[in-house]
C-alpha cells in the first residue's frame, strides 16, 4: 500500500493510489500533491486502477487536494475508478466536483 | 512486531440451529494506523466460507473503516488508554457488525447531510452518510457510542 508519483511524457504529474486511501494515509497523499505543486507542477492525475477501497477521509482528502490545485491555477483529473469506487463518488455527489475519466490514457488526453 | 489487535473467533456450538451464528470479536487501540489491519481481519472472517461478490466485500471494508475511524477519532478522541470493540455476528444470510467506543456518544440525527450544495466541497462529514448508503440497516444504542450495521450477504 502506498502512493507513487511519476511524470507523463506530456508533463502531467501522475499519482497512483496502491491499496487503500483512508484516514491512516490521507495526509501522505496531501503532502505528496503539495510537494508536486511546490515544485511547479500544475497538471495532476490521480489514478485509482490499483486501489482497493476509499473511506470518507480519503474522499475528503481528494476534495482538499482539488481545492489546493484549483487555487494554484492547476487542473486535477481522476481515473481508473472501478464500479464500486465510482459508486462512492456518485453517492456523495463528488462525481459533480471532479473530472473523472475511465482510464489514465483518457484522463491524460483531456488536459 | 506484535500486533496490538486482539481477535477472538467463536463458532456456535449448534450450527444447525436457526439462530446459529459465528461470533467474531476484535479489540483495537485508538490508533488509526490499526484500522487497515483490523478491516482486513474482520472482513476475512466475515466472508470465510461464503461466496461474496466484490461489492459485498467492498461495502464491508468501507463501512468498517468508517465506523472504526469515527470510533477512534470522534468517540475515543485518539486516547491511547481507550479501546474500540468490534463484534461481528455472522449468519448465513447476513452480517451484523457492532463497533463500540468508550466515548460519551453522539446524536446521529444531528449530523448534516453532506450532499447539500453548500456541503459538497467540505473536506469532512461523509462518514455516517456513506455507512447508511452502503448497508441494509443502521442502528445506534441509546448513548450513541455503539453503531450496529446490518449487511445482507445477497
Amino acid at each position: 500500500m502506498g502512493f507513487s508519483q511519476t511524470k507523463d511524457q506530456s508533463g502531467v504529474a501522475v499519482v497512483q493510489i496502491e491499496g487503500q486511501l483512508i484516514v491512516g494515509n490521507r495526509q501522505e497523499l496531501k503532502d505528496l500533491v503539495q510537494a508536486a505543486l511546490d515544485k511547479g507542477e500544475r497538471r495532476v492525475l490521480i489514478d485509482f486502477s490499483r486501489t482497493g477501497y476509499i473511506d470518507s477521509s480519503g474522499l475528503g482528502a481528494l476534495v482538499s487536494i482539488s481545492k489546493r490545485i484549483r487555487e494554484a491555477g492547476g487542473e486535477l483529473r481522476l481515473s481508473g475508478l472501478n464500479e464500486d469506487l465510482r459508486s462512492l463518488f456518485e453517492l456523495t455527489k463528488l462525481d459533480t466536483l471532479f473530472a473523472i475519466a475511465d482510464t489514465p490514457q483518457q484522463a491524460l488526453a483531456s488536459f | 512486531m506484535t500486533s496490538p489487535l486482539r481477535l477472538c473467533v467463536r463458532r456456535s456450538p449448534a450450527p444447525e440451529a436457526e439462530d446459529a451464528a459465528t461470533l467474531v470479536t476484535l479489540r483495537l487501540p485508538s490508533d488509526v494506523s490499526c484500522i487497515e489491519e483490523a478491516v482486513e481481519l474482520v472482513t476475512r472472517h466475515c466472508l470465510a466460507g461464503h461466496t461474496a461478490t466484490r461489492t459485498i466485500r467492498f461495502r464491508l471494508q468501507v463501512v468498517l473503516s468508517e465506523a472504526l475511524a469515527n470510533a477512534i477519532l470522534r468517540g475515543n478522541q485518539e486516547a491511547l488508554d481507550k479501546w474500540v470493540d468490534v463484534r461481528a455476528e455472522l449468519r448465513s444470510d447476513l452480517i451484523r457488525l457492532f463497533v463500540t467506543d468508550e466515548g460519551p456518544g453522539f446524536d446521529p440525527s444531528a449530523v448534516p447531510e453532506p450532499i447539500e450544495p453548500e456541503q459538497i466541497d467540505e473536506a469532512g462529514g461523509r462518514g455516517l452518510f456513506l455507512i447508511r448508503k452502503l448497508v441494509d440497516a443502521v442502528q445506534f444504542n441509546e448513548q450513541g457510542n455503539s453503531i450496529c450495521m446490518i449487511l445482507r450477504r445477497h
